[in-house]
């Protein structure tokens, strides 16, 4: 595992930092151009949640290995309201703001690995990582 | 702090017969703040002298450690407008702050010279030291701030950067999207678009998001209302250029974009002349042999 880098997520233009900076790994990485996608479009959607529902956060990319093959491994950090029901907010199509209620659920289907966990008035947390 | 210490930096500048001001020089050029001849050597001299002659001022005010006098307002003003136009001009901050840093070295060796003791070298050299420590923060400060005016400047202009909705033929537009969607810039796209589908008499605006790096839900978002405002406005709207990594992507996302849609904006075009009635054939060949 290498060092990870720590990127704050305050304002919509750290969204756009976070995905060239995903980019940028993942190319390193040597991830296809559709790998190389979703793994941007995934982070987009958690940075902007972190942003949108946590109030802002921080965002950890680090490059990780495992099994003999590589991978990349995003977590999104935010210190918000945290989520009441996390089965609820993983359902296609529900939003307790105004998107269309696909950011989380849509970026457990773009990355190989989904964790998230979020108490009440404390914060929530999530950790994706995709493998080459 | 004492009068000792203070007495000390009076006397530091103001004995001075012209030799600071080359000592200083010299340590600035070999610590780099001269960038390499980016300064002009008249240039950078003028500013060192005239640095020197208000930090002498300063130094003889009520106060000499306390930067935030207004005995210290000329040093300041100097400092400024060095930071600002280094900050512009693209130089690194330690070639920036090197202008004031590398006075230490010539200053502290006067200093031990002129000391009796310990005593008045430790003072003095803790009255100096806060002091430049002082203004090389000031210095960084206002870099900083010149540096951030510049991306703001630049972010603007990017934002403005138009996004101009193009005339394809008779009642067909066009709007090619670049770059980031983010909110603000979205809604002015839209009203671009859809002004234009007033203007233009358009019944069918081809959206092309070739140059859309990332199209994530909220992005979709923005796609679904331009085009349902269109539709009100009684335009069909033709999304073109979705990559195939794009489309697969969305899929995975789970967006459902319920419009019209076609890889390259060719074939977005091919199916609006369609639309409307036209038809694009080869030319007849004239004569055939």
């Amino acid at each position: 595992m290498t060092g990870g880098e720590t990127i704050p997520i305050r304002e919509s233009s750290d969204v756009i930092r976070v995905r060239a900076e995903v980019r940028r790994l993942a190319i390193g990485l040597g991830l296809g151009v559709v790998d190389q996608t979703k793994i941007v479009t995934a982070a987009s959607e958690l940075a902007r949640n972190t942003l949108v529902y946590g109030g802002g956060g921080h965002a950890v990319l680090e490059v990780v290995e495992g099994k003999g093959r590589r991978g990349l491994r995003l977590s999104f950090e935010d210190h918000g309201p945290g989520i009441l029901d996390i089965g609820q907010a993983m359902i296609d199509g529900y939003s307790s703001g105004r998107g269309l209620g696909l950011g989380l659920s849509g970026a457990k289907r773009l990355s190989s690995e989904f964790e998230i966990t979020s108490v009440v008035g404390e914060g929530t947390r999530v950790v994706i990582t995709r493998w080459n | 702090m004492n009068t000792p210490a203070i007495n000390a930096l009076r006397s530091l500048i103001a004995d001075d017969g012209g030799t600071l001001l080359d000592e200083w020089l010299l340590s600035l050029k070999a610590a780099g703040g001269a960038a390499n001849g980016r300064v002009n050597e008249n240039e950078l001299r003028t500013q060192c002298r005239d640095f020197l002659a208000a930090l002498q001022g300063a130094f003889e005010s009520d106060a000499p450690t306390d930067t935030h006098t207004a005995a210290y307002e000329p040093v300041t003003a100097i400092l400024d407008e060095m930071s600002r136009s280094r900050a512009l001009q693209g130089f690194s901050p330690s070639e920036t702050a090197t202008f004031v840093f590398s006075l230490k070295h010539p200053l502290f060796a006067r200093l031990r010279r002129s000391s009796k003791d310990v005593e008045a070298l430790g003072d003095g050299a803790w009255a100096l030291t806060e002091v430049m420590d002082s203004l090389g923060l000031h210095v960084m400060q206002v870099y900083q701030t010149s540096r951030e005016q510049v991306i703001k400047r630049q972010q603007e202009e990017i934002s403005e950067l138009s996004t101009p909705v193009v005339k394809l033929w008779d009642g067909i537009v066009a709007l090619p999207l670049i770059g980031t969607l983010d909110s603000s810039r979205t809604q002015i796209v839209m009203e671009n678009l859809l002004q234009s589908i007033v203007d233009q008499e358009a019944e069918i605006a081809i959206i092309d998001i070739t140059g859309v790096p990332t199209v994530d839900t909220l992005v979709a978002q923005h796609l679904l209302k331009t085009v349902a405002a269109a539709r009100l406005m009684g335009a069909d709207c033709i999304i073109s250029g979705i990559r195939p990594q794009i489309a697969q992507t969305m899929v995975h996302l789970g967006v459902e974009l319920n419009m019209v849609s076609k890889a390259s904006l060719s074939d977005a075009l091919a199916l609006a002349l369609k639309r409307t009635g036209r038809m694009v054939v080869p030319r007849p060949i004239a004569s055939k042999s």
